[in-house]
């Protein structure tokens, strides 16, 4: 039986192209344009889903995404809003959550066992004996979620963009295109969005049986776009509210992030439930919903029916209804008194019965609750909330639109900090003080009617002309006038309850009373007792109800009960929105290219990619490391450093910043001459270290590690700033690419590409030099890290590769070899120096790594001092050591970080552990207690399977050095 | 069946009890007054109750019960540290809360799934590694697995990460568990009130009276009470409340937020943390992803959310498990986290007479809920903390005895 009405201006769908999907397994058509819900109703069903805990048969309630009752899966994606999603031709829909369809879902018997699962009986249940909780646990599971996920959904990736504009008007009603038109006449850059696929608000359904509306829309409609200063989105969503007006606006392609110098909340007012018994029948549906079928989709939302309301809009409903061609039966009003004369004539005049101080006390379903049969009305006492049942009249019908009441659209109001007040001229809460740069208007202000709306939109644009200092005008809004939009009770009791309150979460009446009585009555432990609006809707069409029940239980008004925090997002948003495209760069040096060819495998290091080692056929990575390294200790080994953190610092206070940053001492430092550099933080914890070598007299270069470099930059910016001090810093390091030449023929290879004398007297070890290399300029310095033989190159990152290459020339014929970072891991471990971060952690002192050498007491101060001066007095606990394993140790490798036990007790630790073929044995650091630190002492390590293995402490280095060569 | 859920349902009137008594008018004095009626707080007072017979004790709440982070966090309880002092004192958390539903009578949901570290680097399985070893020392059941056992347990997760940071282990931990995080406040609330414990809701403390280095009340929006035991649990507001007392703390107030999908039938059902990539998932009872993330790097004192932090952990959550695209946030939030320099909490005496702290709960205090109330119930009583706490104590910081927990912590903070 086709639902469907003659075609009409203005409606949605597309009649020219018919489009086929299927239901459920049955086959349907569609026109394009058609959401799910629309097409089905059209085709005369009424059941499009089950709900989440009682698996009753659920239709359209708001028909606006408010609720998720027609909540769908595509076999592809999860979690489908049948009410609001477009059909797209061939798609094949199912309802989530039951378990054999909609029509015979197996777990349809839970609706009549409610009475065994009251609010919160899963926390009185099932943990009795202990053990069998897994057992009901696994059930509950089982019963849990809504719809099932796709395994094999491809990551989708949305694009992100940034928006700036003057004001920001969100929603797209009569009050958001009024304030945008104003705002955009004075000049402002208007951005607008509305998440419906068109934009007019209530406009666009709420018709009161009057074409003049459309009219007026088309009107809006068309001023809007010939102004050329406001861009209107629509299909586009404010998501949420976050700091300094920025407004994540989400639409199918992406998420544009809007920073507005202001913003205009004109969202709405939400339609809310009456509550009473069945209220949740597939043909029971909120008033605007039944008007949103009837203008938008051009779709009878029943036969015959009733409106039950306690406003003027249920009389426009009947209207709107009627107009459509709706038998409508009677007009059932809560309220006594109070109605508006002329809507109320209007429709009396059309012979439609209005019964005032009536209730609906129960909507009868038809057979399997699939839809309604009929209404049971009664006098209703307003002030007590009851119901005289001895005067009950029963009107079959097949449909009952509802309203009574409104909640605001405020989410975004709310996260801004919006202080609100309840309004009792319209029975809502209303902004009572909004943040700098955030207005509302309409609806979500508590303005009701058309002209007011128009008006409070023009009042607003002028609000934030004034804000933004230009000239504005006073726009005067009248008062509410007439009846509150909102009934402050529309509840009506019902022994036999199924009076729900929040559809999402299948929430009666009874359930809140219930929980109240439990204690939970403040309206925070409430909703996380009954778990009121944490369905995916989110209490859009359930938390004003239930404030208002809450209120009623406690004897206390309204504004007392409060609200709960809105959070984001405002509609759920999908995670690949969110994401973005997840960019996930790396930084790469100059010679990445070279190493890829040379068949380097990389590891990330902070945000570089280094090479690890270069593979070669026939070789494992560990005999390929060690065949790198050995080549460093008995010809030559080059490797690509520029990942290194690098900094220049210029300025008179140079020498007194790095006095103060380091634990060393740099005013005495010579020009030319390099000093090791120890980073602590307060607690005297080591953080980094480094090179710092000295230029002239106000100029220094530094080279921190590749993984801390940033944190070191921002530190070193932070104590600048702290100190004071005249200091130029300057972060070079990608500007500057780094190349180390190792080994007993490293300067026989270096000095073949600069003239600079490089011999040991001219440049000895711990010394810089400003020359040219390989016809570039150049920075060389002699350091010691895995060879003390080796020449650490420094150039503009643009020379590098002509450096490299240049280098690899000389060195053809030297055996030089290319080593990654495994092999200097290893080299630097042969040569007995530490890794900060690999052999630190956290805690480490630098007493613990015996770098007492490093640190200058008797200097003024520096980061980390006070704490030191208290250290040093207490007793070292740990102490790293080098240690060997006995050459003949042929058992389970010991790994990094195994324990070292003694008696027992954990001692230390093992931080790096390495075979190596120059020493012959393994190798490696470990902390122990400072009793067995002195060489020769034995410990024993602990390894993954607990086999305890025997270590010595050495001396370091563990290889025999070359000593200047 | 089970027959408590018949009993409802053969009884006409819902005639369940209250939780705790709806209290309005404080005493003027008690034995001990607690601030904050978060978990801690609460179970404090429960214990207080229960293991030492002090039943006059008030617990004071600014807000509702378990209103802050025990109300915020992602529910998970391990005891998988990196500090044999960590590691013993939250197995005796985990191993209260096994046990608790029951004694309780409360169903908290204490639901142990298996916990997951993954180590996307080598240096990252080296900690794993040290934690490991440290765990099996003290005699906690954890282990570095291979990516393998990963994928047995969780078959949907792509062990490359999209490609970006593929799985190279993880610290596999057997008690990791989740738990109803509001069900603990309340249970414990009940506990106490049914021992006398009175509980005072949207109650605010604005002042500790101090006589003589020794506590002697406190100033309330509900007038002044006299008492010589302080104990205040109040999470991201200890710098407030020390200042009351002029009790200087290390501790600085950091963000910490969270988020929530829509409901979908559960197919997750182990604990998944990845300290690279920030992310910290599991899926409730509800069918929800609850999800969490690192610290925001920043000090704030609100509970405000951002954007940006939502847009990391989602583009993190898809390289884990890509189909996730279409799936929603629902909502997400934030909590306020003290965090001390070495990671772990600050408990017991303070150099103030009578003032006792429970704080530094940075983002592990949800799972020390139950010990940190047993064991700040014994300090209150006696006077005197138990070896349990003693490297949590304040003075550590003076000493320069860290108990440092950073590298135990869920994600990179």
């Amino acid at each position: 039986m086709s639902m469907r009405l003659p075609r009409s201006t203005g409606e949605w769908i597309n009649r020219d192209k018919v489009i086929k999907f299927s239901f459920e397994g049955k086959d349907y058509t569609a026109f394009e344009g058609d959401t799910v819900s629309s097409a089905l109703w059209a085709a005369g069903e009424r059941a499009l889903g089950r709900s989440f805990k009682y698996h009753r048969p659920r239709g359209v309630l708001s028909f606006a995404n408010h609720d998720v009752n027609v909540m769908l899966t595509d076999g592809l994606d999860t979690n489908i809003r049948g009410d609001v999603v477009t059909i797209r031709d061939g798609q094949k829909f199912v309802a989530v959550n039951t378990d054999g369809g909609v029509r015979n879902d197996k777990n349809k018997y839970i609706d009549s066992i409610s009475p065994l699962l009251p609010v919160g009986f899963y926390y009185k249940a099932f943990h009795t004996p202990r053990r069998m909780f897994p057992f009901w646990e696994n059930i509950i599971r089982k019963a849990a979620g809504l719809g099932i996920v796709n395994f094999n959904f491809p990551r989708v990736t949305k694009r992100k963009l940034n928006r700036h504009c003057d004001l920001l008007v969100i929603g797209a009603g009569p009050a958001g295109l009024s304030a945008a038109l104003v705002a955009a006449e004075a000049g402002l850059d208007v951005v607008v969005v509305d998440e419906n696929q068109y934009a007019g608000g209530s406009l666009s359904y709420d018709r009161a049986g009057s074409g003049e509306l459309a009219t007026k829309l088309a009107d809006l409609l068309s001023m809007v776009n010939r102004t050329p200063n406001i861009k209107l989105y629509t299909g586009a969503y404010a998501a949420g509210y976050y700091t300094d007006h920025l407004v994540p606006i989400v639409r199918a392609d992406g998420i544009t992030k809007v920073r507005a110098k202001s913003v205009i909340v004109a969202s709405g007012a939400f339609e809310q439930p009456p509550v009473f018994r069945n209220n949740d029948l597939p043909g029971v549906m909120l008033g605007s919903a039944a008007q949103r079928m009837i203008h938008r989709y051009s779709t009878k939302p029943f036969d015959k029916g009733l409106v039950v309301t306690a406003n003027d809009h249920g009389y426009r409903v009947a209207l709107d209804l009627i107009e459509a061609g709706v038998k409508v039966l009677a007009v059932v009003d809560l309220r006594a008194s109070g109605q508006n004369a002329d809507l109320m004539s209007n429709v009396v005049r059309k012979g439609i019965a209005v019964h005032t101080g009536q209730c609906v006390y129960e909507a009868v379903p038809t057979e399997g609750k699939f839809g309604v049969k009929e209404a049971v009305v009664c006098p209703f006492d307003e002030a007590t909330a009851t119901v005289d049942t001895s005067k009950a009249v029963t009107i079959p019908c097949d449909g009952i639109a509802m309203s009574a009441g409104w909640a605001p659209a405020a989410a975004l109001l709310y996260q801004a900090g919006t202080a609100m007040r309840y309004d009792y001229t319209v029975q809502q809460f209303v902004p009572a003080k909004l943040p700098a740069g955030v207005f509302a208007a309409g609806k979500v202000n508590g303005v009701f009617d058309l002209a007011q709306r128009v008006h409070d939109g023009a009042r607003a644009a002028n609000d934030v002309l004034r804000y933004l200092g230009k000239p504005a005008a006073d726009v005067v809004v009248s008062e509410h006038a007439g009846a509150a939009p909102s009934h402050p009770y529309p509840v009506v009791p019902h022994p036999k309850a199924k009076n729900f309150v929040d559809f999402d979460e299948d929430l009666q009446l009874k359930d809140f009373i219930n929980g109240a009585k439990e204690g939970f009555d403040n309206i925070e432990l409430m909703k996380r007792f009954t778990t009121v609006g944490m369905g995916p809707s989110q209490g859009k069409h359930s938390n004003m109800n239930a404030i208002r029940i809450l209120a009623r239980i406690r004897g206390l008004p309204v504004e007392k009960i409060g609200t709960t925090t809105a959070r984001p997002f405002f509609h759920p948003t999908p995670i690949g929105h969110l994401a973005g495209r997840g960019l996930h760069p790396h930084r790469l040096t100059p010679m990445h290219a070279w190493h890829e060819e040379a068949g380097a495998e990389f590891v990330e290091v902070g945000p570089w990619m280094r090479a690890a080692y270069y593979k070669k056929p026939g070789l494992s990575k560990a005999e390929i490391v060690q065949e790198e390294a050995l080549a460093v200790r008995h010809a030559a080994g080059i490797i690509d450093g520029g990942s290194l953190g690098k900094f220049e610092l210029q300025g008179p206070d140079a020498s007194e910043f790095l006095n103060r940053f380091y634990t060393g001492i740099f005013s005495s430092q010579k020009i030319g001459e390099t000093r090791y550099a120890l980073m602590l933080d307060e607690a005297g914890v080591v953080v980094d270290d480094g090179v710092v070598s000295r230029l002239g007299l106000e100029s220094f270069y530094v080279t921190v590690s590749t993984s801390n470099a940033a944190a070191v930059y921002r530190e070193m910016q932070r104590c600048l700033q702290t100190w004071k001090l005249n200091v130029g810093l300057t972060n070079v390091t990608g500007a500057v690419g780094l190349i180390n030449v190792a080994g007993p023929k490293a300067r026989q290879i270096v000095a073949k590409t600069t003239s600079l004398d490089i011999s040991d007297k001219a440049f000895p070890f711990g010394e810089i030099r400003e020359t040219e290399v390989a016809g570039v300029p150049a920075r060389i310095i002699r350091v010691g890290f895995v060879s003390d033989l080796a020449f650490e190159i420094h150039m503009a990152a643009g020379y590098a590769r002509h450096v490299w290459d240049a280098l690899l020339a000389a060195g053809k014929d030297e055996g030089l070899r290319p080593f990654g970072t495994d092999a200097q891991r290893l080299l630097r471990l042969e040569m007995g120096n530490h890794l900060v971060g690999h052999d630190t952690d956290g805690l480490t002192n630098p007493f613990e790594i015996g770098a007492e050498w490093a640190i200058k007491m008797a200097k003024g101060f520096f980061v980390g001092q006070r704490s030191l001066k208290i250290i040093a007095k207490r007793p070292l606990k740990k102490r790293l050591v080098p240690f060997v394993l006995d050459e003949s140790y042929k058992g389970q490798m010991p790994q990094e970080c195994n324990l070292v036990i003694e008696d027992g007790q954990i001692k230390g630790r093992t931080t790096s552990v390495s075979y190596s073929k120059s020493a012959g044995r393994v190798i490696g650091f470990a902390y122990v207690d400072p009793n067995q630190a002195s060489p020769g002492s034995r410990f024993n390590i602990r390894t993954d399977s607990g086999v305890m293995v025997k270590a010595t402490v050495v001396k370091a280095p563990f290889v025999s050095l070359q000593q200047g060569a | 069946m089970p027959y408590r859920l018949l009993k409802f349902a053969l009884k006409k009137e819902h005639d369940e009890p209250r939780f705790f008594r709806a209290l309005e008018t404080p005493k003027k004095s008690y034995d001990a007054v607690i601030i904050g009626g978060g978990g801690h707080g609460l179970a404090a007072a429960y214990y207080l109750a229960k293991d030492h017979g002090i039943t006059n004790v008030a617990v004071l709440e600014r807000g509702y019960i378990g209103g802050g982070n025990t109300g915020r966090n992602t529910t998970i309880v391990r005891s998988n540290y990196l500090t044999p002092e960590g590691v013993n004192f939250y197995d005796a958390s985990v191993k209260i809360y096994e046990g608790l539903s029951e004694e309780l009578d409360l169903n908290l949901f204490y639901s142990t799934r298996g916990h997951f570290t993954l180590a996307h680097t080598e240096s990252a399985m080296r900690t794993m590694r040290w934690r490991a070893e440290v765990n099996k020392h003290v005699g906690v059941e954890s282990y570095v697995v291979g990516p393998d056992e990963i994928a047995k347990a969780c078959p949907q997760l792509d062990l490359s990460c999209s490609g970006k940071a593929p799985i190279l282990g993880a610290l596999f931990h057997a008690p990791g568990s989740v738990a109803r995080h509001d069900a603990v406040a309340w249970g414990y609330a009940r506990g106490a009130d049914r021992l006398g414990v009175e509980i005072f809701q949207n109650t605010e403390v604005t002042g500790i009276d101090v006589q003589g280095g020794k506590v002697a009340g406190v100033q309330t929006s509900r007038g002044y009470i006299a008492t010589n035991r302080v104990l205040s649990a109040v999470a991201g507001f200890t710098p407030r409340v020390c200042k009351m007392v002029d009790v200087k703390t290390p501790i600085v107030i950091h963000p910490l937020q969270a988020c929530v999908t829509e409901p979908m039938k559960p197919w997750l059902d182990t604990i998944l943390v990845s300290g690279s990539l920030h992310v910290y998932v599991s899926q409730s009872s509800r069918g929800e992803l609850v999800m969490g993330s690192s610290l925001d790097p920043y000090e704030v004192h609100s509970t405000r959310s951002s954007l940006d932090f939502v847009e990391g952990l989602t583009s993190h959550m898809l390289d884990m498990f890509p189909f996730l695209s279409n799936i929603k946030v629902v909502r997400q939030w934030a909590g306020m986290a003290d965090m001390t320099p070495d990671f772990a909490p600050i408990m017991g005496k303070t150099p103030v007479d009578g003032f006792y702290l429970d704080a530094g709960w940075g983002t592990w205090g949800f799972k020390a809920t139950p010990i940190s109330g047993k064991t700040m119930a014994e300090t209150i009583a006696r006077d005197k903390a138990p070896e349990l706490i003693h490297s949590f104590r304040l003075s550590r910081f003076e000493d320069y005895e860290l108990t440092g927990e950073k590298g135990a912590a869920s994600v990179g903070h």
